[in-house]
C-alpha cells in the first residue's frame, strides 16, 4: 500500500524543508559546474521526470496498465514541432497547447480503457504506441509532420547572458533552467491534484474499484479524467524534450519509448512522485553504463542490471525508501515491541504484520 | 476473384504464425497469470540453437527434439532462478524482469550468432502431398502442427492432474497450496512448456521468415494482440484471434487502405473489438464477487 | 667581415625561418596531438538496427590494424564509437559527449539519416567535420549550406534513376511494381526512381507498396504486385525482406524482370537463403566486390580483407558485406589524415576530404573515391549487374552521375 503525499501523520518536519532548500540551491548552481553536454543531460533526465510522473497518475496510483505512453509523449513532441516550425509559435508557448491537445485524446481514449482491464488495457495501449509512428509517416500527413525526415528545429537562445563561475550561460543553460521551472510546476501540480481528495478517489479506485463505486466516486468520469491528465503531463514531457532535443522523427518514438518509461516508472516507484526521478535517472544513464561495458552486447548488460535492481528493489527505490523509513520511526519500533493491537488505526508497515501474525 | 482468395490464405498462413506465439502467450497465462514479453526472443533463441545443431551435422528431427527439450529445461530454470525472487511481487515489477530477459535474449542471439539472415529448413518436403493451390507444403504442416499443439495443450489442462494442478496454482495459489499442490514447481514446469511451445513457434516460422535476432520481434506484438483479441485465457482463442488478425491485416492492406496505414487500421479495429467484448472474443467473462 | 655578418644573419634568419615554419605546420585542433588522433562515432549497438553495429566493430578492427603498422603520421588513432540504439535523440547526446567531454577531431561515419539529420545542424555550427556519414540518402552533398557534412557511399536516388534509365531503355512499356520499406531509405530510392522516370512514372507505375519493418514478411504485398500485373519489380527492401520476397516470387509463380537495390544484394547473406535458382536475372547495381560472390575468391583486394578480418576481427562475419563497407570507409578516412601531415585542423580535414582521389581494393574496377570543393559525394559510380545463378556478372558502362 502507497503512502499518500501530505497526509496526517506524514506531514514534512522541518529538516525535510531544510533540505529541500538545500537541493533547490544546488539545482540552480549545478549546471554552472559541469560542461554543456552534461546539462543538456540533465534536461533529458528532467524531461523524462515528467513523463514518468504522467505516467504514475494513471498505472501507479489509478492502476490503469499504459503501454503506450510513449504516443503521448510522441503527440506532444510533434504538436510542439508543428507550432514552433510551421506556425511560428515560440516555444515555451506550445506547451500549453500540447498539453491540452494529449489531454483531449487521453481522455477520449479513457473511454474504451473503461472497459477494459488489466491486460487487456496493456494491449490497448501498446497497439496506440505502435500505430503512432506509422500515422507520423503517413503520407497525407507529411506536409505537417515532415513524415518520414522529421522536422528539425531552432534551440532557443538564452534571453540573457551572464557568467557565473567562469561559464557562460549558453542556451543548454537557460533551457535547464526553463525546464527545471516547468518541472517543478509539475511536479507541484500532481502534487497538489494527489494529495487530496482526488488523489484518495484515485486510489480507491485503484485498489477497491467497487466499493469506491458505492461510496459514490464517478468511476467512468475519474477513470478518464485520470487518463487525460496522465496524457496531459506525458504531452508535455514530448512537447519540452522537442525543444531540449531540437529534432523529432518517427524514429524518436518507437514500443521501445513506451517499454523503457514503463521500466522507469517501475524503477522509482509505483505511485510515488519523487520515484519519478529516479526512474529517469536509471531510464538516461544506464543505456551509457551498458554502453561502456559491453560493445558486443550493451542491450544484455541493460537487461542484467535492470533485473538486479528488480531483485533488490522490488517496490522500486521510493518502495525501498518507504520501507526503511518505517523501519527506522519511532512509533514503529514502539508498536513491533508491544505486538499487534487488534483495532490499531496507526499505519504499520508490512513487515511488522508478516512477522508478527504467526498466530 | 483469384487475387482475393490468394490474400485471404496468405493471411490465414500469417495468421498461423501469429497464432503459434500466441498458444505459447497463452500456456504461459494459464499457467502463471502473466504475460511473458521475452517470449519471442526466447522463442528465437531457441531457433537459433536448433540452427546451430543441424550446422554441425544433425538430422532436422533430432535438433527439434532436442531443441525442444533444451528449451523445457531452460523456460524450468528460467523461473526457479530468474524469476523466483520476484514471484510474490507486484505484477509490473515481474513485467521488468520480462522486459530485461527481452533485452538479454536477444542481445545474445545478435552476439553469439550474428545479423545475417539464415535460412532455416522446414521439415516438409516441398512437393508433397501438403502442398494446395494456396498454401505451400510448409503453410500447410505448419498449420497441422500448430492445430496438434493446440488439441494437446487443451487436452492437456482440461483431462490431466498435473494440467489441472497449474490452472489452479495459476488461479488460487493459497488454496492449491492447501491442498498440497507445489505451487512453484507448477510455475516452473508452466514456463518450461511456454518455452518449449516458443520454440516450437520459432522453428515452424523460421522456414518462412528466414532466422535473425529481430525475427519475433514484430511477430510478438502481433502475438499479444491476437492473445487478446481471442480471449487470454483460451488456446482455441489465441489460435482464432491469430487467424483472423492474418486474414484482417492482408485485406485491409491489399483492398481497403493500402499497406501504409494497414497497422493502424488493423490496430483500431483490434481495440474496437476489446471495446465491445472486454474479455476478448472467446475469453471467459470474469466474475467477482463482491 | 661585412660578408660574414650578413651570411650568418641570412643563416640565422633561414634557420628561424626553417624552425618557424616547422612550428607553423603542425597546426592541431582539439583531438589531435604529436601522438593521437581522436575520432568518434555512433553505431546502433543496441536495438533493431543492431546489425549495423558490426560496422563500428570493422572500423575499429581497421583501425587496430593502422596503429600496430605505426599510425598515421607517426600518430595512433584512439576511436571512440558510442551506442545510439538508431533513436535520434539518443544520437544527438552521444555526439555531443564526443564533441563536448571526449572533445574528438572529428566525428566519422555515423549511421542512420534520422539520427544524422538529427546531428547536421550542430555539427555545423560548431564547425566539426561530420565525416563519410553512413547512410545514402542524398542530402548530405550540400558544400554550399553545410560545409562540415560529407556522405560517402553512392546515394540511393542516383542508383534508383540508374534502375528508371535502364528500363526506359530496354523496356519502355514495362508495367512497374515497387515494393519499398516504409521509412526514409525506402522513400529515398523511391522518390529516385519515380524521378529517373519522370512524367511516365505515374503510367507506368502500376502498383506501390510498403512494409514496416515490423511486419513478419512481405507475402500479401508479392500477391499484391503480381495481382496488379506488373511485369517488372523494383524491389527496395533490407536483406531479410529481400530474401523473402524474392522466395515469394518464385512460390507464386511471378517471375517479373526484377530490380534489387544494392542494400540486399549480397550473395551469401539475401540470394542464397532465397534460393539461388529463384534469383536468377535479378539486376542490381554495385560499387564493392561482394564478400560472397565467387568470382572475387582469388581477388587480391579481397584476399588481403579476409586477411584482415582473420587477424583483426576474427569473431565478425565473413559473409556480412558491411564487414567490407567498415573496412573500405575506414581506408578513406586513413587516406584523408595521411593526406593532412602534420596539419591536423578540422579546417584541413574537410579541406583534404574534399580533395581525394584513390581507389579502395575492395571497390569494383573503375569504381573511384573522389571529391572536390564542389563534389561531396566520393564514391558516386556504379554499375549494373545481373544474377546468372552462381555470381553477379557486371554489364553495361560505370554510371558516373557526375560526369567525371
Amino acid at each position: 500500500m502507497s503512502a499518500l503525499p501530505g497526509s496526517h501523520d506524514q506531514r514534512p518536519a522541518k529538516w525535510v524543508w531544510i533540505a529541500g532548500a538545500l537541493l533547490l540551491v544546488a539545482a540552480l548552481v549545478l549546471p554552472f559546474l559541469v560542461k554543456n553536454y552534461r546539462v543538456f543531460q540533465f534536461n533529458l533526465v528532467l524531461v523524462y521526470a515528467i513523463a514518468i510522473l504522467g505516467l504514475n497518475i494513471l498505472t501507479g496510483f489509478n492502476g490503469q496498465i499504459s503501454l503506450g505512453h510513449g504516443a503521448f509523449y510522441a503527440i506532444g513532441a510533434y504538436a510542439a514541432a508543428v507550432l514552433m516550425d510551421r506556425v511560428g509559435m515560440p516555444y515555451w508557448l506550445t506547451l500549453p497547447f500540447s498539453g491540452a491537445l494529449c489531454f483531449l485524446l487521453g481522455f477520449l481514449m479513457g473511454f474504451p480503457a473503461l472497459r477494459l482491464a488489466g491486460h487487456y488495457l496493456a494491449v490497448a495501449t501498446l497497439a496506440l504506441a505502435l500505430a503512432i509512428p506509422q500515422l507520423l509517416k503517413y503520407k497525407h500527413l507529411e506536409h505537417y509532420t515532415g513524415g518520414v525526415q522529421g522536422i528539425v528545429l531552432v534551440k532557443p537562445d538564452p534571453p540573457f547572458t551572464f557568467r557565473l563561475l567562469d561559464q557562460p550561460f549558453s542556451a543548454d543553460r537557460w533551457l535547464y533552467f526553463f525546464t527545471l521551472a516547468v518541472t517543478i510546476v509539475m511536479f507541484v501540480l500532481a502534487w497538489n491534484l494527489l494529495r487530496g481528495r482526488v488523489g484518495r478517489a484515485l486510489i480507491a479506485i485503484r485498489d477497491h474499484p467497487i466499493a469506491a463505486a458505492a461510496m459514490g466516486i464517478n468511476l467512468p468520469m475519474f477513470k478518464s479524467l485520470t487518463f487525460g491528465v496522465s496524457a496531459a503531463f506525458t504531452g508535455v514531457a514530448g512537447a519540452l524534450g522537442a525543444v531540449v532535443i531540437a529534432f523529432v522523427s518517427p524514429d524518436s518514438f518507437t514500443v521501445t519509448l513506451s517499454i523503457f518509461l514503463l521500466v522507469g516508472m517501475v524503477v522509482g516507484g509505483l505511485a510515488s512522485i519523487t520515484g519519478a526521478f529516479f526512474g529517469a535517472i536509471f531510464i538516461q544513464f544506464v543505456p551509457n553504463i551498458a554502453d561502456e561495458l559491453s560493445k558486443s552486447a550493451p542491450a544484455a548488460i541493460y537487461g542484467v542490471l535492470l533485473i538486479m535492481l528488480m531483485y533488490l528493489m522490488p517496490t522500486g527505490v521510493m518502495g525501498m525508501v518507504r520501507r526503511l523509513w518505517a523501519r527506522w520511526q519511532p512509533g514503529a519500533r514502539r508498536a513491533r515491541m508491544r505486538g499487534v493491537q487488534p483495532g490499531s488505526s496507526v499505519p504499520v508497515s508490512h513487515d511488522h504484520l508478516t512477522k508478527e501474525s504467526a498466530t | 476473384m483469384e487475387a482475393f482468395v490468394h490474400q485471404i490464405f496468405s493471411g490465414l498462413a500469417n495468421g498461423c504464425i501469429y497464432g503459434s506465439i500466441a498458444l505459447a502467450l497463452v500456456m504461459i497465462y494459464q499457467a502463471t497469470h502473466h504475460l511473458n514479453f521475452a517470449q519471442g526472443e526466447m522463442a528465437t533463441f531457441s531457433t537459433f540453437i536448433a540452427w546451430a545443431l543441424i550446422q554441425r551435422g544433425l538430422p532436422y528431427w533430432l535438433a527439434f527434439l532436442l531443441t525442444f527439450g533444451i528449451s523445457f529445461a531452460a523456460g524450468v530454470l528460467i523461473q526457479r532462478i530468474i524469476l523466483r525472487p520476484v514471484e510474490k511481487a507486484p505484477v509490473l515489477t515481474n513485467v521488468n524482469v520480462f522486459i530485461g530477459l527481452l533485452l538479454i535474449f536477444n542481445a545474445l542471439s545478435g552476439w553469439i550468432f550474428d545479423h545475417t539472415v539464415k535460412a532455416f529448413p522446414s521439415p516438409f518436403p516441398q512437393e508433397s502431398a501438403l502442398k494446395t493451390a494456396y498454401f505451400s507444403a510448409h503453410e500447410s504442416g505448419s498449420f497441422l502442427v500448430m492445430l496438434a499443439v493446440l488439441l494437446a495443450l487443451y487436452a492437456f489442462f482440461r483431462f490431466t492432474p498435473v494440467g489441472l494442478a497449474m490452472r489452479a496454482a495459476a488461479q488460487n495459489p493459497e488454496s492449491a497450496r492447501l491442498v498440497g499442490i507445489r505451487v512453484s514447481w507448477m510455475l516452473a514446469v508452466g514456463w518450461g512448456f511456454a518455452a518449449a511451445i516458443g520454440a516450437l513457434a520459432g522453428m515452424m516460422v523460421a522456414p518462412s521468415v528466414f532466422l535473425d535476432p529481430n525475427m519475433m520481434a514484430g511477430i510478438l506484438l502481433y502475438g499479444f494482440a491476437s492473445a487478446l483479441l481471442g480471449g487470454v485465457d483460451n488456446p482455441w482463442g489465441a489460435v482464432l484471434g491469430g487467424l483472423i488478425v492474418g486474414v484482417l491485416e492482408n485485406l485491409l492492406g491489399a483492398y481497403v487502405i493500402g499497406t501504409e496505414l494497414k497497422l493502424t487500421v488493423a490496430l483500431v479495429l483490434i481495440v474496437g473489438t476489446l471495446t465491445l467484448m472486454p474479455s476478448g472474443l472467446f475469453g471467459k467473462r470474469v466474475v467477482t464477487r463482491v | 667581415m661585412k660578408f660574414k655578418h650578413f651570411s650568418l644573419t641570412i643563416a640565422g634568419v633561414a634557420a628561424a625561418a626553417i624552425s618557424l615554419s616547422a612550428l607553423a605546420q603542425k597546426k592541431y585542433d582539439t583531438g589531435a596531438t604529436d601522438t593521437e588522433i581522436k575520432i568518434g562515432d555512433t553505431k546502433p549497438y543496441s536495438g533493431p538496427a543492431s546489425a549495423y553495429g558490426t560496422i563500428g566493430k570493422a572500423i575499429a578492427a581497421y583501425f587496430d590494424k593502422i596503429n600496430a603498422e605505426g599510425g598515421i603520421n607517426g600518430r595512433k588513432i584512439k576511436f571512440i564509437s558510442l551506442d545510439d540504439g538508431y533513436n535520434p535523440a539518443k544520437t544527438v547526446e552521444q555526439v555531443r559527449k564526443l564533441v563536448e567531454e571526449d572533445e574528438v577531431l572529428f566525428v566519422f561515419n555515423p549511421l542512420g539519416t534520422p539520427s544524422n539529420t538529427a546531428i547536421h545542424k550542430y555539427m555545423n555550427q560548431k564547425k566539426v567535420p561530420q565525416l563519410f556519414v553512413a547512410t545514402g540518402a542524398t542530402k548530405w552533398g550540400n558544400p554550399k549550406e553545410y560545409p562540415w557534412t560529407m556522405g560517402w557511399q553512392p546515394n540511393y536516388q542516383t542508383e534508383g534513376k540508374i534502375y528508371a534509365a535502364h528500363i526506359l531503355e530496354t523496356k519502355p512499356n514495362a508495367k512497374i511494381g515497387v515494393l519499398y520499406q516504409n521509412d526514409d531509405y525506402g522513400k529515398d530510392y523511391l522518390k529516385g526512381f519515380e524521378d529517373g522516370l519522370g512524367d511516365k512514372a505515374k503510367t507506368m507505375i502500376v502498383s506501390k507498396v510498403s512494409y514496416e519493418v515490423t511486419d513478419p514478411n512481405v507475402d500479401s504485398q508479392m500477391l499484391s504486385l503480381k495481382g496488379a500485373g506488373a511485369d517488372t519489380f523494383f524491389n527496395i527492401t533490407t536483406p531479410k525482406f529481400a530474401a523473402q520476397a524474392i522466395k515469394k516470387a518464385a512460390e507464386i509463380g511471378w517471375k517479373p524482370t526484377h530490380y534489387l537495390n544494392n542494400v540486399s544484394a549480397s550473395v551469401g547473406s539475401v540470394l542464397t537463403p532465397a534460393g539461388l535458382d529463384n534469383s536468377v536475372g535479378i539486376i542490381t547495381t554495385q560499387y564493392g566486390k561482394d564478400p560472397t560472390d565467387p568470382q572475387w575468391a582469388n581477388d587480391k583486394g579481397m584476399q588481403d580483407w579476409k586477411a584482415w578480418m582473420a587477424k583483426y576481427y576474427p569473431s565478425g562475419d565473413l559473409k556480412d558485406a558491411s564487414n567490407v563497407y567498415g573496412y573500405g570507409v575506414a581506408m578513406t578516412v586513413v587516406q584523408v589524415l595521411k593526406q593532412c601531415g602534420d596539419n591536423l585542423t578540422r579546417e584541413n580535414v574537410m579541406k583534404q576530404a574534399a580533395n581525394l582521389d584513390m581507389t579502395l581494393p575492395t571497390a569494383l574496377p573503375g569504381i573511384n573515391v573522389k571529391t572536390s570543393p564542389t563534389d561531396f559525394y566520393p564514391i558516386e559510380r556504379e554499375q549494373l549487374a545481373r544474377f546468372d545463378g552462381k555470381t553477379w556478372v557486371l554489364f553495361g558502362k560505370v554510371y558516373d552521375p557526375a560526369g567525371n
